[in-house]
């Protein structure tokens, strides 16, 4: 199987692009049933494992709690969820799948020495609905690389899928460089009787989303890994495979702007913007930043800002508020004046003048509680804050620059319920399976329900990884 | 009923952070903004409960951290992550500057740099007085006479002396390492009183040292793939120890209660208690030090003071020499063994202020804080 030969051939069973959740997942299952496998990821080992790496929970439906998940979460609350995030824009038979499947999840990562816990502090809303991972994603990654080296599942690491050979639908062989960031790298040849794509998005080509967004992308952060850069998702494109979802759609939060340009990560989140006011560049606000709980809204923001010049806001709080909010990773800018606030945060500091105090004078409401949806709004204000609102006007004020921060893109490539690749004239590819990111669209439309990337990768990968196997073992 | 024992309030001055605090409260600032490892051990939930965190926070949190390793191999933001958070070494280090920074007296903590020459050349300045010691002030027949009979070893050294030598150090190191934990326990701010049911969790956690498995995930100690070789081999050190404690004051009991003189028969207690602890306090610190040399590279404290090292050596010296002692006490070698395993043993006593000893103590402070300052959060 393993044998080198020609120079720089290799021969597997089943050879799986991408390890993350949705790869790993589907490298076990198949190893399991005694196929040979093979993993190619693009990153060195120590940036193994994608955005994986970067969660922490997954939501699982279930009957009821079991000590940790506090309560049941049936599967018609979660496909009522889930239509009502995504407008009912999913493809029904896949999203009743992947609900009903993601049942057995718990105890199949659980069997792969996944451990749990009870949901995080400050995330208690999710501790009924969504499984958190022991030491989070890159916990439950190892323990899933651990358990595909022990099924004999190989591993190319810092190797990059760079073309596909696919004739009619059918994937023959794939050339892949190893060492591809160094003056030396190394091209070589794998041959598989099955592929299974779990490269991700390319949330992480600034091309790519430049041409859905424009320049504009240009200033966008990306959160997770920059080794999603699509390439394995354009060559299948190319290849006859059909599309699902459009370029733009994608999850998108406000997240820190002094976060690096990658892999920042859940810690660059922040969660302040009900309590204050957002400015724009300009010292404008632009939307209703108490119009829900932040769960619930940090999913919007994201575009609100990509839509704003220069791509930036600014939140401005005052010291009522600061310790409101789970703590931020950079510490916020900080005056004893608004004016002295402005100039610090680069912007016209009578704009940013004006705009508090318009919106100080609009506040109405005194019963202030960030747990429920109070009385404090503003009256006669455009745009208005329909909740939280309180004067800003106990120094030290506080200000966070915000930037959009990608998670993952939603254009991937239309599968069916055996995870298998469809074809743009319609029929079903004999070899080509994909799971996670790269075909999360077929599920999510649009909108985002947390945790769920994950369930679609854990689901999709044992579909991917058995039907694999089973085309081989035929 | 909460029964309490009150704690004193005293105040202490602030000192500015050192490089390894603030470094310390720089990657816990990250850890609170993400969480992830809340699960694996207590310093974690402890950290979640400052918002801001000082030095002395961070000296808490240090002594908390068992080294289980699991926050190393499951952090997104080790290195190479810009980030670079490495919450197992920076603890590591930390908390090796704790003991310096409590110790009594102030000016000793040098010792703490460079640990294991220092605690090396103590013993071997303690062996060797002893051994000229004895060959001054007893004469030969007497060092060279094989004695198992009772008395014997009171030929070598009269009863009282070593009584009271012993006694002596013993003690001084005792109110001594009392004063460095004592500093320690109120540098992180009093709390009031602390209830039974705190000292008896901390007790619970400390014998089973629970904080050793990454939360159920199992201990990374020396490499990802879990494993309980640490926690073997630390109880079979622990418990050794205790038992080498009992087996004395047992043999203290004896000659001051029974008035019966060692060296005691096999079946006594405190040769049987002093066997199977010493035997113990072999294979325990052997296997630490084999874990030792395998640990990871991100647990390591840097720099290397040498620390652990030095005191499993002591703790091996000090086993191998009394369990020597015990089986050839009827040769002519017994007065130089004596000589030897009464040198070490002072030398472990001594250094025991100022060395790896003092973990277990500060170790015990923390875990007591922590079983206290949550059931209060719950509360
Ligand atoms: C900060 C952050 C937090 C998140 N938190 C959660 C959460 O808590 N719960 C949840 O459900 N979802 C979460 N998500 C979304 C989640 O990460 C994804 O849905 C999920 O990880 C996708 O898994 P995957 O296996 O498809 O992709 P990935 O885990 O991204 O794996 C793709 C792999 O493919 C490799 N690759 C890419 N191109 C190539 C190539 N050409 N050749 C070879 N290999 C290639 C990459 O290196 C990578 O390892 C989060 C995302 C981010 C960024
Ligand atoms: S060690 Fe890393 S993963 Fe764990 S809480 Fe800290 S930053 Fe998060
Ligand atoms: S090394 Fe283990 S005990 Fe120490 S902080 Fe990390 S997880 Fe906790």
């Amino acid at each position: 199987m393993t044998d080198a030969e020609p120079e720089n051939l290799s021969r597997f069973h089943v050879l799986v692009a991408g390890g993350g959740n949705a790869g790993l997942c589907a490298a076990i299952t198949a190893a399991r049933s005694g196929v040979s496998v093979c993993v190619v990821e693009a990153a060195p080992r120590a940036w193994r494992g994608g955005n994986t790496r970067h969660t922490r929970n997954m939501r699982v439906a279930h009957e009821e709690g079991n000590g940790i998940l506090t309560g049941p979460y049936p599967v018609d609350e979660y496909m009522d969820d889930l239509m009502r995030v995504t407008d009912g824009q999913t493809n029904l038979e896949l999203a009743e799948l992947t609900i009903n499947a993601s049942q057995e999840l718990w105890d199949f990562l659980a069997e792969q020495g996944v451990h749990y816990q009870p949901s995080l502090g400050g995330t208690l809303s999710l501790g009924r609905t969504n499984a958190f991972f022991l030491g989070g994603g890159r916990s439950m990654l190892n323990a899933l690389y651990r358990t595909a080296e022990s099924l004999g599942v190989t591993f190319f690491y810092d190797t990059k899928v760079v073309s596909l050979d696919i004739e009619n639908g059918f994937f023959e062989s794939c050339e892949v460089v190893s060492q591809w960031q160094s003056d030396q790298p190394e091209t070589r040849k794998l041959e598989a009787r099955a592929f299974i794509a779990a490269a991700g998005g390319f949330e992480a080509n600034i091309e790519w989303l430049k041409e859905a967004w424009g320049p504009a992308a240009e200033n966008f952060l990306i959160r997770g890994t920059p080794y999603n850069r699509g390439a394995v998702l354009k060559q299948l494109l190319n290849a006859g495979v059909a599309s699902v979802g459009d370029a733009k759609q994608c999850h998108a939060v406000a997240i820190d702007g002094r976060a690096p340009k990658f892999d920042g990560g859940i810690v660059t989140r922040l969660d302040c913007v009900p309590f204050g006011v957002v400015l724009n560049a300009n010292g404008q606000r632009f939307y209703d930043e108490g119009e829900d709980f932040w769960p619930k809204r940090y999913a919007i923001w994201g575009r609100l800002i990509a839509a704003q010049p220069d791509q930036v806001g600014h939140v401005i709080i005052d010291s009522k508020s600061i310790e409101l909010f789970m703590p931020s990773v950079f510490p916020p800018l900080q005056a004893d004046s608004l004016e002295q606030l402005a100039v610090e945060m680069g912007i016209d500091s009578t704009a940013v003048s004006q705009t508090v105090n318009q919106f100080n004078q609009a506040c109405r409401g005194s019963n202030f509680d960030h747990t429920v949806h109070d009385d404090c709004h503003t009256e006669a204000l455009e745009p208005p804050k329909s909740h939280w609102a309180r004067p800003i006007d106990t120094p030290p004020y506080y200000a966070y620059t915000l930037r959009p921060g990608i998670t993952f893109t939603y254009l991937g490539v239309k599968v069916d319920k055996d995870a298998r690749m469809i074809m743009h004239n319609g029929s079903t590819s004999g070899n080509l399976f994909a799971a996670g990111e790269i075909m999360a669209g077929n599920v999510l439309g649009q909108g985002y329900l947390a945790g769920i990337g994950m369930t679609i990768g854990s689901v999709f990968g044992r579909i991917a990884g058995s039907t694999a196997a089973a085309i081989v073992r035929n | 009923m909460k029964t309490s024992i009150p704690i004193k309030e005293i105040s202490v001055p602030k000192a500015a952070p050192s490089n390894a605090q603030s470094e310390a409260v720089r990657q816990m600032g990250v850890c609170n903004a993400c969480r992830y490892c809340e699960g694996l051990c207590a310093v974690f939930p402890a950290m979640e409960l400052r918002r801001q965190l000082t030095g002395p926070d961070v000296d808490y949190l240090a002594n908390l951290c068992h080294s289980c390793g699991a926050c190393h191999f499951d952090c997104q933001y080790a290195q190479p992550h810009e980030f670079a958070i490495e919450i197992p070494a920076v603890m590591a280090n930390l908390r090796e500057e704790t003991y310096a920074r409590h110790v009594w007296p102030g000016a000793l903590a040098p010792v703490f740099e460079r640990n294991g020459i220092w605690i090396a050349s103590i013993t071997a300045i303690s062996v060797a007085l002893f051994l000229v010691g004895f060959i001054v002030f007893t004469d030969a027949s007497v060092l060279f006479a094989s004695g198992s009979e009772e008395g014997a070893f009171y030929r070598v050294m009269p009863h009282n002396a070593m009584a009271g030598l012993f006694g002596a150090v013993f003690l001084y190191s005792i109110v001594a390492i009392c004063l460095g934990v004592r500093s320690f326990w109120h540098s992180t701010g009093s709390q009031g009183s602390v209830s039974w049911r705190s000292l008896w969790q901390a007790s619970k956690n400390a014998a089973t040292l629970r904080y050793l498995d990454g939360g159920g995930m199992g201990c990374m100690h020396e490499s990802e793939e879990p494993s309980n070789r640490k926690r073997i081999a630390h109880h079979f050190t622990f418990y050794g120890f205790l038992l080498c404690l009992a087996s004395t004051t047992s043999g203290t009991l004896m000659h001051y209660v029974f008035g019966v003189q060692a060296p005691y028969p096999w079946w006594s207690p405190t040769v049987v208690l002093g066997t199977i602890g010493g035997i113990g306090l072999i294979i325990g610190p052997v296997g630490l030090l084999r874990v030792k040399r395998e640990q990871i590279d991100a647990l390591k404290a840097k720099p290397s003071r040498g620390m652990d090292v030095a005191f499993l050596y002591m703790l091996i010296a000090t086993s191998v020499t009394g369990l020597l002692l015990l089986v050839l006490r009827a040769t002519p070698a017994m007065g130089l063994l004596l000589a030897v395993h009464l040198g070490v043993v002072f030398a472990l006593f001594i250094s025991m202020p100022y060395g790896k000893f003092v973990h277990g103590l500060y170790r015990y402070a923390a875990l007591m804080r922590h079983a206290h300052e949550q059931a209060q959060h719950k509360a």
